[in-house]
């Protein structure tokens, strides 16, 4: 029985998030369970060493491999130097470095083997 | 002295002869399997080094003092000390006068190899061997030196703190085994000579023995089984030797050799490092040490327990201890095998394999040294370049400070990383990726040599120790900012008033321990305030639980190390805490109940101009 709220969704505009791969994402939570608890207030960004070379953040790292966009991680994570930083100002207290190496570690090596 | 039995030989030996030869083996197989790890420069260099005649000298001399007199353990703890160099030293002792006695009086008999250790059983005294009371005294004296070492090692088993230890090594099984044989190794000795004293002879231990035992027991038939179990003593303690913590007594003699020559640990489970974790004794002096150990839990992630899991080759265990440890080199400082299980740990770190690894090619370095410098950089001598550093930046209190301060002091500086910059590069070191640690020091090593400046000032303890060892910065000068200013105020361009703060200042690791400043510092808190220390200070301070070079601490876990080490800072009652890193301010600020300052901030305070 169909429900008339008054409105229709538009189906052509929709954002599909079951076709994403977060594969990476899920494997990463398994590793670190804290990258859960983000709550992506921004302040490792604000405080990262490399974000003006690779635009780095933890907190957009993760929020796009939970997107799938694991290019667009990796590229960014590239230039980060584990400095540390982002883990002394995290207000969840999440070890964002070791969730950095984690990552790293999972990361297909496929593209560095080239 | 003659030989009692005509041929020589008795069965009870063959449990020795079993052991002895079991444990030469496996010796000569490890080392030969050591050897083979070694890369062939190094082989090399290990075997020359046995050419130069000063080398081999302090070779000798470092097994003599080391393996035997434990001169180390002297200057920790003087029991402690007492103890094992009356085990080491005195049954070396017996081994040697028990060669010399064959030597002596029956030099024929040197080729059986077991006479020298048994020589009381084959013998019988004559009337020719007045000498012989020389060594009977000897023999009787060094046995009572072992024994004493024994009675030692048995009551610290019960109450380790009269050693000066709050918590001791707990045992493996084998490694128990190993204990109660070498326990069992000098009584059963001591009766067994008693038995035979009135044939072979002896002195004031065995010799009244001797008496006691024939007049109760009245007869001679337990000479043999006490020389029996004696032997069968040796024999389980050999056996088990090379499973147990004993090994580290032929490990530690190939240790110091290898260290003479000057090698270095390449791979955490090959070479030099595998002899290096042999030769720990498991002495359990790192427990205490180390700062981690303030929470029970933590106690097994101590150096003797990653050096007991590799032993045993158990991976998972491992990588958990290597990746916990704060790298605050605590444990090495106060070893007395000297093993350096930091670098054993970033070793370990570097094994990993990463599926994306970092890469700065993107990062060029002319643009940021002209952010940083402008155009047309002069080089001029006498110019320093400030580098804040990371941490610094997140303290931006110091680098204000510091600003200041050399502003007053009329010192010509640029900043280097002002506007952000990179990092130095030790905190991936410390991750045990010294390939992208390698290009991060060479784009900074491209700034500095653009800045014209001939001095790199520091504020942060962990760039100071890498641009100190990592970088090549030749007729450039790294200082860290406590000399600096320590200089600026012995040169009187800045003046400082004494204040009526009582001040302790803790020592950073990496300032401290990792690069040997102790003394800048408190000379120039000296003369701003009244300087207490700490209960535990200099070479023994403890991490303020903020370092870097732990992996896997989380910030929950931190919490007890940092109000541990803020505990030991203030049993004086300072009524101000310094300190010399960004690091310890951050972590020693969050918890204190007392101001925390870094020592630039207390000299900005505390200084004008001079006119
Ligand atoms: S550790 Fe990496 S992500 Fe974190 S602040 Fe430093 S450079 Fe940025
Ligand atoms: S600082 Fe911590 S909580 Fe905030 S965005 Fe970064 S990771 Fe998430
Ligand atoms: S690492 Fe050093 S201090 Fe620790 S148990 Fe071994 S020998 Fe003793
Ligand atoms: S380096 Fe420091 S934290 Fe690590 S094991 Fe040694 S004493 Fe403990």
């Amino acid at each position: 029985m169909a429900m008339n709220f008054g409105f229709k969704l538009c189906p052509s505009s929709a954002l599909n998030l079951d076709k994403i791969d977060t594969s990476l994402y899920d494997k990463l939570v398994e590793m670190e369970p804290d990258a859960r608890i983000c709550m992506a207030c921004g302040s490792c960004s604000a405080t990262c060493t490399a974000s003006q070379f690779s635009g780095m953040s933890v907190r957009k790292v993760l929020l796009d491999i939970q997107r799938g966009k694991e290019k667009e991680a990796a590229a960014m994570l590239r230039n980060c130097m584990l400095c540390g930083k982002c883990t002394m100002v995290c207000p969840r207290g999440i070890n964002t470095r070791h969730l950095i190496l984690s990552l790293c570690r999972i990361y297909d090596n496929k593209e560095e083997q080239k | 002295m003659t030989d009692r039995i005509p041929a020589g030989f008795h069965p009870f030996v063959i449990p020795f002869l079993v052991g002895m030869g079991f444990v030469l083996l496996y010796c000569l197989y490890g080392f030969i399997r050591i050897m083979c790890q070694l890369s062939h420069k190094d082989r090399r260099k290990f075997f020359l080094s046995f050419l130069n005649p000063k080398i081999l000298w302090k070779d000798i001399k470092d097994i003599f003092l080391n393996c035997l007199i434990h001169v180390k353990l002297w200057k920790r703890n003087k029991l402690l000390g007492f103890m094992h160099s009356s085990i080491a030293f005195g049954w070396f002792m017996l081994i040697v006068l028990g060669h010399l006695e064959v030597i002596c009086f029956l030099p024929g008999r040197l080729r059986t190899f077991y006479y020298p250790i048994f020589f009381n059983f084959f013998v019988a005294e004559d009337n020719a061997t007045i000498g012989g009371q020389v060594f009977f005294f000897l023999m009787d004296f060094f046995l009572a030196l072992v024994l004493c070492g024994i009675i030692l090692a048995i009551i610290k088993r019960v109450h380790s703190l009269i050693f000066g230890m709050r918590r001791t090594t707990r045992l493996s099984l084998l490694d128990r085994v190993g204990l109660y044989s070498l326990w069992a190794i000098f009584p059963l000795r001591l009766l067994a000579e008693g038995f035979t004293a009135h044939i072979s002879g002896g002195s004031f231990l065995t010799i009244p023995l001797n008496w006691i035992a024939r007049a109760f027991l009245g007869n001679e038939l337990n000479m043999v089984p006490t020389w029996w179990a004696y032997s069968i003593a040796l024999c389980v303690f050999m056996c088990v030797l090379p499973f147990t913590r004993y090994m580290h007594i032929p490990a530690e003699m190939l240790l110091i050799p290898m260290r003479n020559a000057g090698l270095k640990i390449k791979h955490a489970r090959k070479g030099y490092a595998k002899v290096m974790v042999y030769s720990c004794p498991s002495c359990g002096v790192c427990i205490d040490a180390c700062p981690m150990s303030v929470k029970k839990a933590n106690t097994r992630d101590t150096t003797v327990y990653l050096n007991r899991q590799i032993r045993r080759g158990n991976e998972k265990r491992i990588e958990e201890i290597s990746d916990k440890c704060l790298l605050c080199g605590k444990c090495s400082e106060l070893c007395q095998i000297g093993i350096e299980a930091p670098k054993i740990r970033i070793a370990q770190r570097a094994r990993r394999k990463y599926g994306l690894n970092q890469n700065y090619s993107n990062i060029s370095v002319g643009p940021l040294a002209e952010k940083a410098f402008g155009h047309n950089v002069e080089a001029k001598p006498g110019k320093v370049l400030y580098f804040a550093g990371c941490m610094t930046q997140l303290t931006p209190r110091i680098s204000q400070a510091m600003e200041s301060v050399l502003q007053k002091a009329g010192v010509e500086y640029s900043y280097m990383d002002k506007d952000g910059g990179l990092c130095c590069g030790r905190p991936m070191l410390m991750a045990g990726r010294p390939d992208q640690a390698r290009q991060i020091i060479d784009k900074n090593t491209g700034i500095i040599r653009s800045s014209g400046c001939d001095t790199l000032l520091l504020s942060c303890p962990i760039c100071y120790k890498i641009f100190k060892e990592k970088y090549h910065l030749e007729g450039i000068r790294v200082v860290h900012h406590s000399e600096f200013i320590k200089e600026l105020v012995d040169q009187r361009r800045l003046s400082v008033r004494f204040g009526k703060d009582v001040i302790v200042y803790h020592d950073p690791c990496e300032l401290g321990r990792g690069s040997g400043i102790y003394e800048q510092p408190r000379e120039l808190l000296a003369a701003l305030g009244t300087l207490v220390e700490a209960e535990k200070t200099g070479k023994e301070s403890i991490c303020c639980g903020g370092s870097l070079g732990s992996l896997t601490l989380g910030f929950a876990q931190r919490e007890d190390l940092t109000k541990n080490a803020l505990r030991n800072l203030t049993v004086n009652l300072p009524s101000k805490i310094a300190t010399a890193c960004p690091l310890c301010l951050a972590s020693f600020s969050r918890y204190s109940d007392r101001p925390v300052e870094d020592i630039a901030e207390i000299v900005d305070q505390r200084s004008t101009k001079v006119d």
